[in-house]
């Protein structure tokens, strides 16, 4: 027991149940308080001048008159954001978005912000502000941004991991590769090889709450930050740098998040409520503009990708090989580098090579969205491999199936793996009804497959148990997706108590130590690792106060079905104690009951899927419905399976969102013209087919029990099983997403064209 | 009538109870004003900071103004109508059903509990949907003024994008819809990408009238989103009448619609695309309004 975190197999009570969701009333009443509810005495209004041009230099930021307003009692730019990043290159890159210091580099990019006594004044105090720009051109296409005649966006970007270091500057800010074998002696074997090239267009994570945060600096220098966000001690960490404190004096609390998906990993407006507040001595509340989302924070990358892959006859693939562009806006990034990881990490691959370039752009900073960067490597690579199988005339599932990682396989991108279940994934699809229903007219069905890696990391919990023996677990990693019901289910588990008699809380950055983000999908893995040892420790405190109420030695006690029991002689006439009786006369045994736990949560453990899809086309207007959707992933083990499968669906989701429509749009003016969901077009409910789940259990060993991340797998297969779906139902291979209804009409007015010109020649 | 100002936006809000109140209101106040309908349109312009007008005027208890009407001369829809309401008058459905689904497809259910279409007509989107729709059914508008009431064809209401021909002190009352013919039947369809919450990238709408024998007698079609107002296409009319709506009779109809589009090329679509899809729409919208008529 105690720290052993190792899988040990058993039978569960609590976990595995599907109780209703502890923060369902709340949020469908609206008595959740999300970022912009909180609220303090005396609090400001902070609204932040984002620049109109994509790429220029600040000659000069006027703001005389926007001070000299009424109702105006702060105006920042950088210079009240001084530079305490101390040569890290990747913070300055966070403080020069937050707020731009000499360029500007993307429309959107914060420029000023003002803290007023109401919105109308904060609104009219931007408009005073006047800025001088120098124009220089722009880049917005990830190809276009790659060649060497592009505007250079940063004279300072030489290109890392090539040798020898290029002397002039570029857009391409570094490169990986990965792989291993050799891959020109893979194409030699191979009897059939198709190479294609690919693109996907920008997306947004969409979350619907947008980033809003209060904050709070007092004379004396300490701090309060409310804010929504997936990881608050992370945000401290930044925070407190950017702002030149010790981390300790400011306190960050998170609130209930509306969605996040990587757009809430990082700050955007924190640092300038903050300064906002030091400088105007009262709290700041800011929050977003849906526009501002769109523009100014989170999208993930717009890419471009090469892939060349080799069969046999009978279906072994021989040799894979990926080059990937991915555009990271106009600071470094190591985007490309997760694309070249993932790309063939589902197979078992002989031979393979993957090189990925980081290319600056005049667009937002790109941040994680979900399974970061794997979407777009596998809509890639496993659209290639449908048209593998149909040239050597084998189902796309057996030859998946029979090229698969197992155990034991080096991967990829370098380990080897332990237990995965890509293979038992596969078998599953192969197995399912969805496979063997009829298709109608203009209908094809397509499927793909998905990798990733999953997190664990720092975490830290604690484990209070009350007088009457109710127990509140306090966790410092956000609950984005249903955490505190896992845990609370976990606890009620391993501590043998009833679900309803646990609580879990999120707390504060001063109440626990460090945590990471939730990210990695490790918010249910790690923190119900940490829980588990909280709960452990506790129950080593519950015994020793059995032993000392009974008076024998507290190896005589053991912790059963929540109780503590005697054993041996001592066992006699006693009856177990539970832990609301131990709880009773805890201020007489040693004062509260708790149990701590701070742990690094390892081998979270690789996480597969297999998505199935049939769609209908419409080959008059090019528009795609989707008629059928099932999801098969491992958990490892489900401990709430509702918000498992609630996991397979929005992933998916999102993927169908991103495969049929959603894009970032610019214009020739480098500004982006679809910031709203009117014209970014997320799905809405009646776009959506509902979706299948089936869950595999696949238990990892690194887990007590056997737990897997599963929130960010399910993202990763859909671009691809769509586009094979698409591409089935009207016999053209599509090699961009999204396949908007005018693009599929134009790739299949350019088949026809091509296939009568080949009937004349 | 009531009169206060919301804090963030200094506007002057007006709820008069009755037309002529309105009419004063609107021909009286200065600076920008306003009608407020559904405000599914201004408020939203509003909130996002595109437009701050002085005054709003709120015709929504103006109960003359709340009413479908089934009149000699036709249907009459009051401008303060909200689009559910349409939907579940079963006489106007029966009648109109091309307008009611146009109506209809306005927005998402809780838009729909507010958005007219009188709203949707001078909010003057050349992307409006229940517009074509109303061309083709030959609808008129009702429009008071300080000069009395005026009735115009449906037609000449929206100048331009965002622009309509009401004067100073001038909205629109309601909407007329022409008695509805024997053997007749309209249908409106539009593309957008998403199934709801979506603005068409072209849109199609055609009302045919037919003889006993099937053979169409009279034809309006009218298209959405491919030029800077709606259109309606005589030309692509003329092409289906005296026909049983064979495939030459639907492909020069098709020819007529793509002629008179004049789209542009932006984030929805290209001119290419909506020139072309307007063809397939109106073939499958006509289809569709020849089944309503009885056609067989
Ligand atoms: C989420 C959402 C989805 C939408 N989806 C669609 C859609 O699918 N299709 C579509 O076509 N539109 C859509 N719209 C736009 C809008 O809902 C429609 O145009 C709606 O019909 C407007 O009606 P309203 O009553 O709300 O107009 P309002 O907002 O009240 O008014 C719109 C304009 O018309 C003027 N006006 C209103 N009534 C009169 C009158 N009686 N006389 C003179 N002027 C008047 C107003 O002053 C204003 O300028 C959507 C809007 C939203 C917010």
């Amino acid at each position: 027991m105690g720290n052993d975190t190792k899988y040990k197999a058993r039978t569960f009570r609590a976990v595995g149940t599907r109780p209703v969701r502890p923060d369902g009333i709340d949020k469908v009443t609206g008595r959740a308080r999300y970022g912009a509810d909180f609220s303090m005495p005396g609090q400001l209004v902070g609204r932040v001048l984002r620049s109109d041009v994509p790429h220029a230099t600040i000659k000069k930021i006027e703001t005389a008159k926007a001070e000299a307003l009424p109702g105006v009692k702060a105006v920042i730019t950088a210079k009240d954001l001084p530079d305490y990043t101390d040569g890290d290159e990747e913070l300055y890159a966070v403080l020069d978005n937050c707020m731009a210091r000499k360029k500007v580099l993307y429309d959107g990019h914060a420029v000023a912000a003002v803290a007023a006594v109401d919105e109308k004044t904060a609104r009219a105090a931007l408009k005073l502000i006047e800025v001088e720009y120098k124009i220089h051109k722009h880049v917005t296409d990830v190809d276009e941004a790659f060649k060497p005649s592009a505007p250079v966006i940063r004279k300072d970007c030489f290109t890392t991991g090539v040798k020898p270091r290029p002397k002039k500057a570029s857009n391409v800010s570094a490169c990986s590769e990965f792989g291993h074998g050799n891959i020109k002696k893979g194409f030699k074997e191979a009897d059939v090889i198709i190479e294609r090239q690919f693109k996907t267009g920008q997306t947004h994570q969409g979350y619907i709450e947008p980033h809003a945060c209060v904050g709070s600096i007092s004379p004396d220098g300490s701090g309060d930050l409310w804010v929504c966000t997936q990881g608050h001690f992370v945000y401290r960490q930044m925070c407190s740098q950017l702002l030149g404190m010790d981390q300790s004096r400011l306190r960050v609390t998170s609130s209930e998040i509306g969605g996040g998906f990587g757009g809430k990993t990082h700050i955007w407006i924190e640092p300038v409520a903050l300064a906002l507040s030091r400088k105007a001595n009262q709290p700041v509340k800011v929050v977003m503009s849906r526009e501002e989302v769109f523009r100014a924070s989170g999208p993930t990358s717009a890419t471009s990708i090469d892939v060349k892959m080799g069969v046999t006859k009978d279906g072994r693939i021989t040799a894979g090989e990926a080059t990937l562009r991915y555009a990271s806006g106009p600071y470094p990034g190591s985007w490309a580098q997760l694309g070249a990881m993932t790309a063939f990490a589902c197979y078992d691959m002989p031979n393979v090579k993957t090189t990925g370039y980081e290319v600056l752009v005049n667009r937002p900073k790109t941040t994680a969205y979900r399974a970061p960067s794997a979407p777009m490597a596998a809509f890639a690579v496993e659209s290639v491999i449908d048209e593998l199988a149909k040239e050597i005339s084998m189902d796309a599932v057996d030859l998946r199936i029979k090229n698969s990682a197992q155990e034991g396989t080096q991967s990829s991108y370098g380990p080897v793996y332990g237990p995965i279940g890509i293979g038992a994934t596969l078998e599953a699809a192969r197995e399912h009804p969805h496979m063997k229903a009829p298709l109608g007219e203009n209908q094809g069905r397509g499927m793909a497959c998905g990798f990733w890696f999953n997190f664990g990391g720092q975490s830290c919990t604690s484990l209070n148990i009350a007088e009457d023996g109710s127990v509140t677990l306090t966790v410092g990693t956000i609950d984005v997706g249903g955490a505190r019901a896992s845990l609370s289910l976990v606890v009620a588990e391993e501590l043998g108590v009833e679900y309803e008699q646990v609580k879990t809380v999120i707390g504060d950055t001063g109440t626990l130590g460090f945590n990471e983000m939730t990210d990695g999908s490790r918010g249910t893995f790690a923190s119900s690792m940490s829980a588990i040892v909280s709960v452990r420790q506790a129950i080593v405190q519950l015994k020793s106060r059995a032993a000392q109420i009974w008076d024998i030695p507290v190896d005589a006690v053991e912790w059963k079905d929540g109780h503590a029991v005697a054993t041996g002689r001592g066992a006699k006439n006693r009856q177990p104690l539970s832990v609301a009786d131990i709880a009773a006369s805890a201020a007489k045994t040693g004062g509260p009951l708790a149990g701590h736990a701070q742990i690094v949560a390892d081998g979270a453990g690789v996480s597969f899927a297999t998505h199935i899809c049939d769609v209908e086309v419409d080959p008059d207007t090019g528009r795609s419905t989707i008629l059928r959707y099932t999801v098969l992933q491992d958990a490892g083990k489900a401990v709430h399976p509702t918000y498992v499968e609630g996991q397979f669906q929005g992933g998916a989701a999102q993927g169908i969102g991103w495969a049929l429509n959603e894009e970032y749009i610019y214009g020739k003016d480098g500004r982006l013209q679809n910031p709203g969901f009117l014209d970014y077009r997320i799905p809405v409910c009646s776009d959506l087919p509902m979706i299948d789940t089936q869950i595999l259990e696949i238990p990892n060993p690194n887990h007590p029990y056997g737990v897997r991340g599963v929130g960010e797998t399910s993202i990763v297969p859909p671009l691809a099983a769509i586009a094979n779906a698409v591409s089935n139902a009207t016999g053209v291979r599509m090699t961009q997403v999204p396949m908007s209804p005018p693009r599929v009409l134009e790739a299949l007015d350019e088949h026809l064209a091509m296939s009568r010109r080949r009937k004349r020649a | 009538m009531r009169r206060y100002d919301t804090r963030d936006i200094a506007v002057q809000y007006l709820a008069p109870q009755t037309m002529t109140e309105a009419v004063q209101a609107l021909a009286e106040s200065k600076g920008r004003v306003h009608v407020l309908a559904g405000g599914s349109d201004l408020l939203a312009r509003m909130k996002g900071g595109y437009l701050e007008p002085d005054v709003i005027v709120d015709i929504k208890r103006i109960k003359s103004m709340s009413v479908i009407k089934k009149r000699a001369e036709g249907f009459s829809i009051g401008a303060g109508v909200p689009c559910i309401h349409m939907g579940r008058h079963s006489a106007l459905k029966k009648a109109w059903p091309g307008v009611v689904e146009a109506a209809g497809l306005i927005g998402s259910d809780q838009i729909q509990g507010r958005c007219t279409i009188v709203g949707n007509l001078c909010n003057a989107s050349p992307a409006a949907d229940s517009v074509p729709a109303l061309f083709a059914a030959g609808a008129m508008a009702v429009i008071q003024g300080p000069k009395g009431e005026r009735i115009i064809n449906i037609e000449n209401v929206v100048k331009g994008p965002g622009k309509t021909s009401l004067k100073k002190g001038e909205m629109v009352e309601r909407i007329q819809l022409p008695v509805k013919q024997a053997r007749s039947g309209d249908a409106y369809l539009r593309l957008t990408p998403r199934t709801e919450m979506d603005i068409a990238i072209v849109s199609a709408s055609v009302n045919l009238t037919l003889d006993r024998a099937g053979t169409v007698t009279e034809a309006r079609v009218a298209l959405g989103a491919v030029a800077p107002v709606a259109l309606l296409v005589a030309k692509a009319g003329k092409a289906l009448i005296g026909t049983q709506l064979d495939d030459e009779a639907l492909e020069t109809m098709a020819a007529a619609c793509r002629d008179a589009c004049d789209p542009i090329d932006d984030k929805r679509g290209t001119i290419d695309y909506r020139t072309r899809v307007a063809g397939v729409l109106a073939t499958r919208a006509a289809k569709l309004a020849w089944q309503r008529a009885g056609g067989k």
